[in-house]
């Protein structure tokens, strides 16, 4: 803990009213997907919370996902650095530099063995002994190995740290790998999306404040309360996929009756995030609502599943990269098999002894 | 594997495999039995060959009285499935747009409330026959593996198909990626079965109007 004091005693000494405490608290019962009758149930859990230091660890990215974390509005990145976690280590937002940054690292692993979180943007680079991104010295390897191994748990925030991104898709020169390929006897919460939703960032913390524990979590370890559903189950243009009606491109007549964009290369059914409900910028919109279709950013491989505006039923890749050479090898192969059974067809009848009827008499 | 791998697996390098040994099976068959070639026929035909032969092509794929009486189910089932599976397999939007993006044609589809039921009169059909073929003692025998295979394989797009359509079973992306790679299935043994016919139905039924049509037979 950054300091032995429980959430609610540091409200208050701060001056935080109940009001303000319990609003704070809505936002989260909300966030989490709960019911409004859990608002006192999770006031009294985060009453009685501790404060967790977060080291926050940037790997390969591009720091998008901090861009978007800063974002958050119910609750604040504010309100939740100065109030629900103590954020100690963060390149982006810290004000400490250097060998003082570092320190600061190493003095919350050596405080708070087994309590302290570690959130991790950006993908893992190993080949070439990881020297593609280095730290202080130390590879990007060599710091989540020191700094995860006494965490209560890690949160790879963004697709690049839970999945490997961008500089995991093809042909991936730095060797780019995931925290789950990295840490393997940890718990690991993937927050996927590039960036991911920063509402979403928060509630996950959240409920990690309020439960304590690891949210139940999909087969790609993403709390299901978040991603649980696929975008097209919550997408309000989902009744013009039902009936057939898709926009041909982005600005005809369809597109701009809000019919589906499935053709524009929506890949809103294969995706799970919670972009269609919890929306993006305080709640305004969501990439499908402002006219162009969902790139399944929170999903593994996005980069490598094609164009982004081809259509899901559509292949990945060129068909003419293989076409042409089959029907070339299809045709030679069968040019070859043919003159085979002429040959063949030939031999028989060079073969062939006529049976005639006097043929037949003699013998019998 | 999660589900969204496999459907990369699927759409990407799994479809080219499984395409190449479609295209390359389906050229190599045909060729085979084009270049087998025939004996030059040296009487002067009666009839001309190619008119009797396309006619036969034609009036063969229209139903005639005398099968539907002796085999009732074999016929209606069959027109079923064929109908139900090329209007499912041309006709569903996401099906038009993965033809547009081989071939570059484009056609208008059907609604999807439609191709669902479509879908499930191909799969009914298909069960049927199944079920005949296992119960008539005379089909039964005649039966190979050969033709158990050809109706696993058909039956397989369609089922998962139906259930990806209808978000059951599985996750959507999961029965996609099946449903992608049983169609993958059906494209590998599709030129080394009697799916063939789907091609050799019209060389055969031409063949036939035409040697009647050189001897002067009515068709
Ligand atoms: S726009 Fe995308 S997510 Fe929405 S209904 Fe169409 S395909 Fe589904």
């Amino acid at each position: 803990m950054a300091d032995n004091e429980t959430l609610g005693e540091q409200l208050r000494r701060q001056g935080i009213s109940r009001r303000s405490f319990l609003k704070f608290c809505a936002a989260t019962t909300s966030l989490m997907a709960l019911p409004p009758t859990m608002v006192s149930a999770v006031a009294a859990a985060l009453e009685k919370a501790r404060r967790p230091s977060v080291i926050w660890l940037s790997f390969q990215e591009c720091t998008g996902c901090t861009e978007s974390l800063t974002r958050s509005h119910s609750p604040t990145l504010e309100s939740l650095i100065f109030g629900a976690i103590s954020l100690d280590y963060h390149h982006t937002l810290q004000a400490c530099a250097g060998h003082f940054a570092e320190h600061l690292r190493t003095e919350v692993i050596d405080k708070h063995p087994g309590e302290y979180l570690v959130l991790v943007d950006g993908s893992i680079p190993t080949r070439d002994d990881g020297v593609y991104s280095t730290i202080a010295g130390m590879t990007n390897v060599q710091i989540l190995e020191e700094t995860a191994a006494q965490a209560a748990a890690v949160i790879a925030v963004g697709t690049c740290a839970a999945f490997g991104g961008l500089p995991h898709a093809d042909p991936n020169p730095t060797g780019a790998v995931p925290v789950s390929d990295i840490i393997t006897d940890k718990p690991i919460i993937n927050v996927s999306g590039c960036p991911p939703i920063p509402t979403v960032i928060t509630g996950v913390l959240a409920h990690y404040l309020t439960f304590g524990g690891i949210p139940e979590l999909d087969e790609l370890g993403r709390p299901l309360m978040f991603y649980g559903d696929s975008i097209h189950d919550r997408c309000y243009r989902r009744p013009f996929y039902d009936k057939g009606l898709f926009a041909k491109t982005f600005d005809d007549a369809g597109a701009r009756d809000g019919w589906c964009l499935y053709e524009l290369g929506c890949k809103g059914p294969t995706t799970h995030n919670a972009c269609a409900t919890v929306k993006w910028n305080e709640g305004t919109s969501f990439p499908i609502e402002s006219g162009h279709p969902c790139l399944g950013c929170s999903e593994p491989d996005f980069w490598d599943a094609g164009s982004f505006y081809n259509p899901l039923s559509a292949p990945i890749g060129d068909s003419s990269d293989w076409a042409a050479p089959a029907i070339a090898a299809g045709a030679a192969a069968g040019a070859a098999l043919g003159l085979y059974g002429r040959r063949h067809k030939a031999d028989a009848e060079a073969r062939r002894e006529p049976l005639t009827a006097r043929d037949l008499e003699d013998k019998s | 594997m999660s589900g969204i791998e496999l459907l990369n697996w699927a759409r990407g390098p799994g479809l080219q495999i499984a395409g190449a040994v479609f295209v390359i099976g389906v050229i190599v068959r045909l060729a085979a039995i084009l270049l087998l070639g025939r004996k030059t026929d040296l009487s002067r035909p009666r009839e001309g060959a190619m008119w009797p032969g396309l006619r036969t092509v034609l009036t063969r794929s229209i139903p005639d009285a005398g099968t539907f009486r002796r085999s009732p189910l074999v016929f209606i089932a069959g027109y079923v499935f064929h109908l139900g599976f090329l209007l499912t397999l041309l006709f569903y939007a996401p099906h038009i747009l993965l033809l547009k993006s081989v071939t570059g044609l484009e056609w208008p589809g059907l609604p999807v409330s439609l191709i669902d039921v479509l879908a499930v009169l191909s799969i009914t059909a298909l069960v049927a026959l199944f079920i005949n073929r296992l119960i008539d003692p005379v089909r039964r025998h005649l039966s190979r593996c050969g033709d158990w295979l050809a109706l696993l394989v058909t039956v397989l797009p369609l089922v998962t198909g139906y259930l990806a359509l209808n978000r059951m079973l599985l996750p959507y992306t999961d029965m996609l990626a099946w449903h992608i790679l049983s169609v993958e299935l059906l494209l590998v043994v599709f030129p080394f079965s009697k799916l063939m016919h789907t091609f050799s139905f019209v060389l055969a039924r031409w063949y036939n109007g035409a040697i009647a049509g050189r001897k002067g037979v009515q068709v």
